[in-house]
């Protein structure tokens, strides 16, 4: 797959993938910033006041009008967390030229969009509208409190906070509820005016227009965008091992327990921590799933994750809490049996053939293409998904062992149900 | 084999009923690299009471999800691992009208698809493992019972419906899976499980000819009869106008639902599908004038939203999300519906709403597992879902007036709340 990176201005980057087989183009502009406990909240804010209005069309009406007349285009607001840099803005999808019935073109209008809801909001007296601000904040603090409402994302949210408490990594992508609660117009203004001048634009472009039609579309769409005192991507801090384990638990009323635990991996030899990580619980066929879950029958969900930024794994099940101590014994005992190369061949191979299917068919989504290049760029890493498949195909079982052996216990985190605590 | 090309979205679908009734179909996607299989039977939660053998069998609830879980035991083992070798990882789903399985890969997709072909058609239970099964089904039904959208949905349901079996939840309750065993799985197997009442769904860069003897050599020779189902009879009233239960929620939600007529299989069920799915556009989609009020009133936030749905004997409306203002909302939408039916639809909105629908609609087809499922559908519904474009054509206003009228009443609308602990 062909990849066109460029820079466009001072900390302005485009990553075009030309493409003809989807229906529709995908463009993509994300503001990186340090994720940091002051400013998530406020940045998390801003691409939703952005998204109400701008001069040109100053409400959610006048916008739904033109973006419907665009064949349906869509344009999203997106907050995201990539290790630790926080990543605001906005991705739009629209019909691709060859479906648009009389020829009429939308990458231009798009992008004229896009640069207009960035570099032209809709604001008075030189500030955004109250109501828009005051709309979106409540949105913005009952999104956060809403987090609690689906009790497996809360969990892995409640671990990652103490495994990584003190690091940046421990902040929500949406920052906390207090912060959000009391963002003034003011402050979101000067938040976004800083945030434009200085922090890297990454721009994504997918679909079948040619790279040169793309980089004048967006050139003239962001003419306005001002740059000054651009700053350098911070990359993110390995996780400090700690001492000895600690166990975290919270009660709640809930039917389902859930166990989550966080591991420190003192390697940093990425591709064997990756593959370790997909034979422990990264897949269907990981240990997790076939002893946790198939074996002894004690959960719907058991699977591990790698953060390869911060050097850790997290594992997240749901359990009655009755099995608390029998699933975690099972899930001790699994890490050591990945440490230890207890596995059968196919365990080996179907994990690398699972890594291998994912990097191989990433080209075939639009969606998966831009999130995978907008952590690349926000990481400060440039491998395509070619080069992270070689690397899974070079990694020999002897290095993964190697690697997982470094992996320890950090915090444990409980939820548990009222009656169970009592 | 027949080959059908729909120029207005780019897609070529070959089709063929094998002599043992089993429809294939197969989607070309040049370009792409991962292929794609689904393979579905017309059987789901909703199939609970059936005739087999002259003989009407009444059978517990969460049958159709069980039998889903088990069919990937094999006599060798279980075929989860067998297709792990070769880097895929198959899945499965059950809704209330249908089961299906899947899996997606880049290399040694034949043979996936002969080892998907064959566990599927080829059961293997035994008490003991049928019996192991139910700790992780239990795992699973505490899960979805702790999950506030399946409940406010679970709810409307069980509202909007007195009897029809479509009201039962898919996966059953603890109390009901405890009734399964091996030998009513053989039989929910035999009755459903036939090519007769399935179709195969192949989506890539693959050869039309050779999935179709692929899929003739592996499958049963012959396929069963036509099974009876009794849904139960609907009356037109519903269950009950409201019902509201307290969780661990962050902030109120709601659903309110309109019981509407259901359609036939065949061109009228797509033409309901579509004048629904306007319907609910232009009454409250993102563009519509009553969004754009309740969104700028902080009454509603980006969580609402609205969709149509249909199933055998069934189809309704519900549109919901986070609210302060759950009955406020619901009487704006009564409301609503009645002026559009006084006064008309305006015409711009109308043809602009169409516009962004087809664009809608096209997007989807990006997705390989969307395509598969809208052509299982169409298959067990006889209807052809890639002729959407003329079908946004031919609907018309006064059809969206007419289906507002007669759905979207007072009498037919139930209202489901899920409220924070007090």
């Amino acid at each position: 797959m062909k990849v066109i990176r460029k820079q466009l201005a001072e900390g302005v980057y485009l990553t075009c993938l030309p493409a003809r087989k989807f229906k529709t183009s995908l463009l993509s502009a994300q503001f990186v910033t340090p994720l940091t406990d002051k400013n998530a909240a406020v940045h998390a804010l801003l691409p939703a006041v952005l998204r109400r209005g701008t001069m040109r069309f100053p409400d959610m009406g006048s916008l739904s009008v033109e973006l419907d007349r665009l064949y349906g285009a869509e344009i999203d607001y997106t907050v995201r967390k990539k290790a630790e840099s926080q990543c605001v803005g906005f991705v739009a999808s629209f019909i691709d030229d060859a479906f648009v019935p009389g020829g009429e073109k939308l990458l231009e209008p798009v992008s004229d969009l896009l640069g207009e809801l960035i570099c032209a909001p809709a604001t008075k007296n030189g500030r955004f509208l109250p109501e828009y601000v005051e709309g979106e904040r409540t949105n913005l603090v009952d999104a956060i409190r809403g987090i609690l409402n689906d009790k497996r994302d809360y969990a892995d949210l409640r671990l990652l906070q103490e495994m990584c408490a003190g690091e940046p990594y421990g902040v929500s992508r949406f920052g906390d509820e207090k912060s959000a609660a009391k963002i003034s117009p003011q402050r979101l203004y000067a938040a976004y005016t800083a945030l434009i001048a200085s922090a890297r634009l990454e721009l994504f472009y997918s679909g079948s227009a040619a790279p040169e039609r793309v980089e004048g579309a967006l050139l003239r769409a962001f003419s306005a965008l001002p740059r000054e005192n651009v700053r350098e991507l911070a990359p993110a801090a390995f996780h400090p091992a700690r001492e000895e384990a600690r166990t975290v638990t919270d009660v709640m009323d809930v039917t389902q327990g859930k166990l989550g635990m966080g591991f420190t991996c003192g390697s940093r030899d990425f591709p064997a921590l990756l593959l370790g990580n997909t034979l422990f619980g990264g897949s269907s066929n990981s240990k997790l799933f076939l002893n946790v879950r198939e074996k002894l029958s004690l959960c719907y969900y058991a699977s591990s994750m790698y953060h390869r930024q911060k050097g850790i794994i997290t594992v997240s099940s749901g359990v009655e809490f009755e099995n608390f101590q029998k699933a975690y014994d099972e899930i001790m005992l699994q890490l050591r049996a990945v440490q230890n190369g207890e596995l059968e061949d196919w365990e080996l191979e179907g994990a690398r053939s699972t890594l291998l299917n994912a990097y191989a068919s990433m080209g075939d989504s639009q969606a998966r293409l831009e999130n995978f290049y907008l952590g690349q760029a926000a990481t400060g890493q440039s491998e395509t998904p070619e080069e992270l498949a070689t690397d899974v195909r070079n990694t020999s079982a002897a290095r993964i062992f190697e690697a997982m052996q470094t992996v320890t216990l950090d915090t444990v985190y409980f939820l548990k149900g009222k009656e169970a605590a009592e | 084999m027949r080959e059908t090309f729909y120029e207005r979205v780019g897609e070529s679908v070959f089709r063929e009923t094998l002599p043992n009734g089993l429809m294939v179909c197969v989607v070309p996607k040049p370009g792409y690299v991962k292929k794609y299989a689904f393979f579905a039977t017309r059987y789901g939660g909703m199939d609970v009471r059936f005739q087999l053998n002259g003989k009407w069998l009444d059978t517990p609830a969460g049958i159709a999800h069980y039998l889903e879980h088990k069919m990937f035991d094999t006599k060798e083992g279980n075929a989860l691992q067998e297709l792990a070798k070769n880097g895929a990882e198959p899945n499965a789903f059950t809704s209330n009208a249908m089961t299906g399985y899947y899996f997606d890969s880049t290399d040694h997709f034949e043979e996936n698809l002969k080892i998907l072909l064959s566990f599927v058609s080829i059961p293997y239970f035994t008490d003991e493992s049928v019996a192991k099964e139910q700790g992780i089904i239990s795992q699973e039904i505490r899960m979805i019972e702790d999950n506030p959208d399946w409940q406010i949905y679970t709810r409307m349901m069980q509202a909007l419906y007195q009897n029809h079996t479509g009201r039962i939840s898919v996966a059953g309750s603890i109390e009901s899976i405890r009734e399964i065993t091996a030998q009513t799985l053989y039989d929910c197997h035999k009755a459903f499980y036939t090519p007769s009442n399935m179709i195969l769904t192949v989506v890539g860069d693959v050869d039309p000819v050779h999935m179709v003897d692929l899929a003739r050599r592996i499958l049963p020779r012959e396929g069963g009869p036509v099974i009876p189902r009794d849904y139960g009879e609907e009356p037109a009233e519903v269950a009950q106008k409201e019902t509201s239960r307290e969780m661990e929620v962050s902030m109120p939600q709601f659903l309110t639902g309109y019981k509407c007529v259901p359609a036939k299989d065949g061109a009228d069920w797509l033409r309901l599908a579509v004048t629904g799915d306007m319907a609910c556009d232009l009454l409250l989609g993102e563009s519509s004038p009553l969004y754009q009020r309740l969104y700028s009133q902080g009454l509603i936030n980006g969580s609402f939203g609205g969709t149509f749905e249909m199933m055998p004997g069934m189809s309704y409306l519900y549109a919901g999300g986070d609210s302060n203002h759950a009955r406020a909302v619901a009487d704006a939408i009564q409301k609503e519906a009645d002026r559009l039916v006084r006064e008309g639809i305006d015409p711009d909105f109308f043809e602009r709403t169409r516009r962004a629908s087809f664009g809608d609609n096209l997007r989807g087809l990006n997705s390989f597992e969307n395509i598969a499922v809208s052509l299982t559908e169409g298959y067990f519904h006889g209807y052809d879902p890639l002729t959407f474009p003329q079908i946004f054509d031919a609907v018309s206003q006064e059809d969206v007036v007419s289906f507002l009228r007669e759905n979207i009443t007072p009498d037919r609308a139930v209202l489901s709340q899920i409220l924070p602990r007090t």
